[in-house]
């Protein structure tokens, strides 16, 4: 040993490092950014992510379509993370369920709350439980293979289906059905989706928004994927673009180019006319429309009732929509609901806003309650804390900004009691099951899941029950 | 891109050289070995300067290969960009956005394609010399090159 390494022990035995300790509740985008923040940037931090999931990455894994491999690169970036000395995963870990909140804060220094938006926004309208409406997170959930979808009913035996709502999400749901089977084959989606989709005899999808082109909330490349798609034609319709064109120039740069394409889009649709193919399939947005109804005949949806709207308010983003009196209605035989996602509250403590988020000032989150100071800070981000919205990049932004607040707190902590970390939240968890997957555990599943792919000539067939997911990760 | 590091791999000339003449305790001497009559490994190995000036106005000077992007550059001498390049060059995110000077964007050989504009267009801080990192090839011509890389988060939403 020479003189240095002596100098560097003899530093560490004198004076105990301080360890901040984090909890990270949520392994999707928000908490490995949060992650990779801070294990850059405070010294001899111990992070712990935990996840409800027996499985890391959140939606990158579960909602990002099968058809996007490329968006989930972001998973290499993530492992990296968790391969960071200071980081550690715990799978199978269920926040309000194995280990309550305030047991967390009694352990942590901080805990970081990013477990995303889990619900589905509804309708409220009549009719919206009966057989053939489907919430499109759900659908979603079950050709990517997520666990508590995976035995959604989905019937793909009608013509026609609608989606209502015009975002991203919508767009996803429509592509897959749109997509000629065979570029599917290729993609991790679930096997037994393809099975349904393969045997999918849909041939007109309707995609429903209450406002206009202006005001869509898909993306540009989302869209012009969709009007490349092979075998499949997209339909506009003239009256919904009245006016459009004459303020397209005045508009920001991104709204411009989006409503640019749509109108490109349309002069090609007008300049080629139709032509009916029987090998064609079509997608039909139509704009202006707000389900009012579900139909019903023999308990299946026969159709859904729609209002017409006008929009009223001055700039079209800040435009709403009301009822001009018309009403029309639209034979589908399928409908999925794509409208938002809401987060669920998992701790009485917790407050939460009308729009379905936490309450909280860059991250911090608002707490109202008089507890001892002993217990550690509560923090929010990713979608929990900005409502559903926005892409990866977003996500990261919040969590990086949050992340800096965590920091500039961590670097000032003087409390005098050292926290125990993941050893005394274990030993809570441990009285609920002794099932907790760790890092080790998640590449064991993801092996599995490769191989299992290769047979396939897939890159991943994916494993769809816990239970299985528990006996490869423990194997 | 793993195309075009197995190819950087194959050709690389040099390394080959140090190996095949157990030349490798020479190194102050390695440019005399490279051979003169190839001209496309040679091209390859050429090095220009490269500054990213981050957010907080921290500057990182770095060199950068003759043929790498701007993505690669970042990656390959470990630079430390938070979250820089997430879908890792393939045109699906725009976290390696960054803004050029205008004389610097106008002789960039290539023009954005509309996909790279897509992405674009959801970056933070757009600008009319806004361009992804991982679309920017680095030539000789582009020695010295300035890029700022703007901050990746939007305060009046958070």
């Amino acid at each position: 040993m020479n003189r240095t390494h002596l100098k560097t022990m003899i530093r560490m035995l004198s004076s105990v490092p301080v360890v901040p300790r984090v909890s990270i509740i949520g392994a999707g985008a928000a908490g490995f950014y949060a992650a990779m923040h801070l294990s850059k940037n405070v010294a001899n931090i111990q992070i712990d992510l935990l996840e409800k999931l027996p499985v890391p990455f959140g939606l990158i894994r579960y909602g990002v379509a099968p058809d996007h491999p490329e968006v989930k690169n972001v998973i290499n970036q993530f492992t990296k993370v968790a391969q960071h000395p200071n980081v550690n995963f715990y799978g199978n870990v269920t926040l309000g369920k194995d280990v309550s909140l305030n047991q967390l804060r009694q352990h942590y220094d901080a805990v970081l709350l990013c477990y995303g938006a889990d619900e589905d926004k509804a309708l409220g309208i009549e009719n919206e439980d009966a057989q053939n409406i489907i919430a499109a997170r759900n659908f979603v959930g079950w050709y990517n293979g997520f666990p508590n979808d995976k035995d959604l009913k989905v019937d793909l035996s009608g013509h026609t289906m609608a989606i209502l709502g015009q975002g991203n999400v919508a767009l996803d749901v429509a592509r897959i059905l749109l997509s000629p089977i065979d570029e599917l084959k290729k993609t991790d989606i679930t096997e037994h989706a393809l099975e349904i989709i393969s045997e999918s005899k849909v041939k007109e999808i309707y995609l429903i928004g209450r406002r206009g082109p202006l005001q869509v909330a898909f993306t540009i490349k989302e869209l012009r994927e969709l009007l490349k798609l092979k075998n499949c034609k997209t339909l506009w319709r003239e009256q919904d673009f009245k006016g459009v064109s004459e303020i397209v120039g005045n508009l920001g740069r991104p709204r411009k180019r989006l409503t640019e394409l749509m109108l490109k889009s349309l002069q090609e649709q007008n300049q080629e006319g139709f032509i009916a193919d029987q090998g064609l399939k079509y997608f039909k947005p139509i704009f202006f429309r707000s389900p009012i109804k579900f139909l019903i005949s023999d308990k299946k949806l026969s159709g859904i009732k729609l209002s017409c709207n006008k929009l009223v308010g001055d700039t079209f983003d800040d435009q709403r929509c009301v009822p001009n009196g018309e009403v029309e209605e639209l034979d589908c035989s399928l409908a999925l609901r794509s409208i938002g996602y809401k987060s669920i509250p998992v701790d009485k403590e917790l407050i939460f806003t009308s729009y379905g988020t936490i309450a909280n000032n860059k991250g911090i989150i608002i707490d109202n309650s008089c507890h001892s100071t002993d217990l550690g800070k509560l923090y929010v981000a990713g979608w929990l804390g900005t409502g559903p919205i926005g892409v990866i990049l977003h996500t990261m932004g919040n969590a990086f900004q949050v992340a800096k607040v965590m920091c500039e707190d961590l670097k000032i902590l003087n409390n005098s009691k050292p926290k125990g970390g993941f050893e005394e939240i274990r030993k809570i968890v441990t009285e609920k099951h002794n099932l907790i997957v760790d890092w080790h555990g998640w590449e064991k599943i993801n092996r599995y899941e490769i191989e299992q792919g290769k047979m396939k000539g897939k890159p991943r067939e994916k494993i769809c029950t816990i239970q299985e997911m528990l006996e490869v990760a423990f194997r | 891109m793993s195309l075009k590091s197995i190819f950087r791999t194959v050709s690389n000339s040099r390394s080959y050289l140090l190996r095949y003449k157990s030349l490798g305790a020479s190194f102050s001497n390695y440019r005399s070995i490279v051979p003169l009559s190839t001209n496309i490994p040679n091209l390859k190995e050429e090095k220009v300067k490269l500054t990213f000036v981050l957010y907080d106005g921290k500057r990182i000077e770095t060199e950068a290969k003759v043929g790498d992007t701007l993505l690669d550059v970042v990656v390959n001498n470990n630079l430390n960009i938070e979250g820089y390049g997430a879908c890792e060059g393939t045109l699906t995110c725009s976290t390696c956005h960054v803004i050029l000077k205008q004389e610097d964007f106008d002789r960039l050989p290539e023009e954005a394609s509309d996909e790279e504009r897509d992405m674009l267009d959801l970056a933070y801080g757009l600008t009319d010399t806004s361009r992804l990192g991982c679309q920017i090839t680095m030539t000789k011509d582009l020695d010295g090159l300035e890029v700022q890389v703007p901050e990746t988060i939007n305060d009046a939403r958070s």
